[in-house]
């Protein structure tokens, strides 16, 4: 999945850490679009049937789900990138 | 003892929840206003975070004056309204939310609970609509209205309704690339509502642009759309649907879908409010009347959540039910102001049931997926194990055994879908299944806090 920057663009850098890696994402984004501004996937279904990249986008379909060291499992979508964040995919 | 609950509880802060909390607060109240989201406005006037500038034309279009009057009603109670940010209510016991905010555990106790907790996109499950790509249509507008974002370079727009048309023209305005509009109904059953549509006046008008838009700017439509399957390989390369008798490969990248929307009811079922089957909407729906009470003392609806009628419908509704409870407390009332509510409620009945009927849930489209179709995504549940299944006439017992409606989203998404499948399979109507019961918490929260 491409994730198109149409707008917005003009806000602060935010470093964070996408499995181990630097990743960057811009101040006021969700986890989930940070994480697809750097990827192509969010998580990848525990029944083997493929990559995954939210669906809903308002916390309701539960299928954004990702692990921040120190916040446990957190819904993407519903959760703003911070600074030093270490995101992990699952 | 300690002294009797008196807390007027406000669920969501959306149009509802916000004309609500303002009649509250008219009547001398302070309630306890919840929402989960970080701010308020509810999906439709959704405010970005801070930092964004784009202004409310470009964020809201034809409804920008509705989203800055509704906005400043609610900066307007700041300070008289307890409000939470950022709080989710996971449980609802007698008198008793349960919510968590930033990790911590907290309970609001209520005397009275307004709900006015929204709605969300209710899909067909289709082959491949799992792939990376592919979101509802509202979460299409939700990347680019609070995100800055589209979902692709390239986005097909599938589904009916409304939010089909215009999340299709405002990725066009924003300078998206919009693949095709597929709608699922035909043009002639929209047509045949059109002297109903009418009634709606400035709606109507609005609505006629909406549809006309994609034709006069040159992006493909096609009406009456069958889809077959989303295609790709690790994201989405094609939609493969049935127009005009033949088959057709759409190339774009990502699928924004959505075919119409459902109420999020799951408190109301908690609360114990009885749900009555709608034959229009095809969805189990909680009891109210027109005033906003249910049959269970102390809970009161509003808005989308109790049944879909668009945000102008939820803004009076949720002033009429707060009404609802400056009476039950015996509080004065203003009784011109509430004769006006009863009256434009009233003015909207014809508008809202031609508008379903003009975009109907295409229920054949998903009683007939493919076996092979994932229709829960959350457990991996196919429409065909849900058919295997399908001995026993009740889609709870259909839940026991495939897992169907089981995972992470209580059934949000595949429940009104696995409905049509399973009656299909049973040969009897989808009203006689039944619906999945609303459970604790009505959104996944830490272990630790369930518990307690
Ligand atoms: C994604 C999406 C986009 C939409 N876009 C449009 C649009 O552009 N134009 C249009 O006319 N209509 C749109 N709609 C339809 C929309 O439902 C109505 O227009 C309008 O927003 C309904 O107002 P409401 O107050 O009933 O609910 P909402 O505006 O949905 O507000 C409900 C609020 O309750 C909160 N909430 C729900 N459950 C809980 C809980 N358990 N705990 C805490 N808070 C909770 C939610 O976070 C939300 O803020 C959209 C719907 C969706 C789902
Ligand atoms: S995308 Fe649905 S919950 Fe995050």
């Amino acid at each position: 999945m491409t994730l198109v920057r149409l707008a917005e663009t003009a806000r602060a850098r935010v470093a964070f850490t996408l499995d181990g890696a630097p990743a960057e994402a811009l101040e006021g984004d969700t986890l989930l679009t940070a994480i697809l501004a750097n990827g192509t996937h969010v998580r990848t279904s525990e029944f083997g049937d493929g990559a995954r990249a939210g669906f809903c986008w308002m916390g309701a379909c539960q299928d954004c789900g990702v692990w921040v060291v120190g916040l446990g499992r957190q819904r993407a979508c519903a959760t703003p990138v911070r600074a030093g964040m270490e995101v992990v995919r699952l | 003892m300690s002294a009797p609950v008196s807390t007027v509880a406000v669920v969501g802060a959306g149009p509802a929840g916000t004309r609500a909390a303002e009649v509250l607060v008219r009547a001398g109240l302070r309630p306890v206003v919840l929402d989960e989201a970080p701010d308020n406005g509810g999906r439709i006037f959704q405010r970005p975070p801070p930092g964004f500038t784009r202004p409310y034309e470009a964020l809201y279009g034809s409804v920008a004056p509705q989203a800055r009057a509704l906005h400043a009603a609610f900066d307007g109670l700041r300070g008289r309204v307890d409000y939470r940010p950022s709080t989710l209510a996971w449980h609802l016991r007698p008198g008793t939310l349960h919510t968590l905010s930033d990790g911590q555990a907290g309970q609001v106790d209520f005397a009275q609970a307004i709900l006015c907790t929204g709605a969300m996109d209710r899909v067909v499950p289709l082959p491949g609509w799992t792939r990376p790509g592919v979101t509802t249509l509202g979460g299409a507008q939700i990347a680019l209205k609070t995100q800055g974002c589209a979902i692709g370079r390239r986005v097909a727009f599938l589904g009916t309704g409304p939010l089909l048309w215009l999340v299709a023209m405002q990725y066009a305005k924003a300078g998206a690339t919009v693949a095709a509009v597929l709608d699922t109904t035909p043009l002639a059953t929209k047509a045949r509502q059109a002297p109903a549509l009418l009634a709606g006046g400035r709606a109507f008008l609005t609505g006629l642009r909406m549809m006309a838009w994609p034709r006069l700017h040159g992006v493909k439509v096609v009406e009456g759309a069958t889809p077959l399957e989303i295609t790709g390989t690790d994201g989405v390369d094609g939609l493969r649907y049935r127009g005009g008798g033949r088959e057709h490969v759409l190339a774009c990248d990502a699928v924004a879908m959505g075919w119409g929307l459902k109420p999020e009811t799951q408190l109301a079922d908690l609360a114990g409010v009885p749900f009555d089957f709608d034959l229009v909407q095809r969805l189990h729906l909680p009891r109210r009347n027109d005033a906003g009470r249910t049959p269970v003392v102390g809970i009161y609806l509003a808005g989308d959540g109790a049944r879909i009628g668009g945000a102008e419908l939820a803004e009076l509704q949720g002033a009429r039910a707060a009404w609802s409870v400056v009476e039950d407390r015996g509080l004065p009332l203003d009784l011109p102001e509430i004769a006006r509510l009863d009256r434009a409620i009233a003015a909207q009945a014809g508008f809202r049931r031609a508008l379903d009927l003009a975009f109907p849930y295409p229920h054949a489209l998903a009683a007939e997926m493919p076996d092979a179709t994932t229709l829960c995504r959350c457990e991996a549940v196919t429409a065909g194990e849900l058919r295997a299944a399908a001995a026993p006439h009740d889609l709870n017992r259909a839940k026991a055994l495939t897992r169907l409606g089981m995972g992470r989203c209580q059934g949000r998404v595949c429940g009104p879908p696995g409905a049509e499948v399973l009656a299909a399979a049973l040969g009897c109507e989808v009203s006689e299944v039944g619906r999945l019961r609303g459970q604790w918490p009505v959104k996944p929260v830490p272990l630790s806090m369930a518990a307690e």
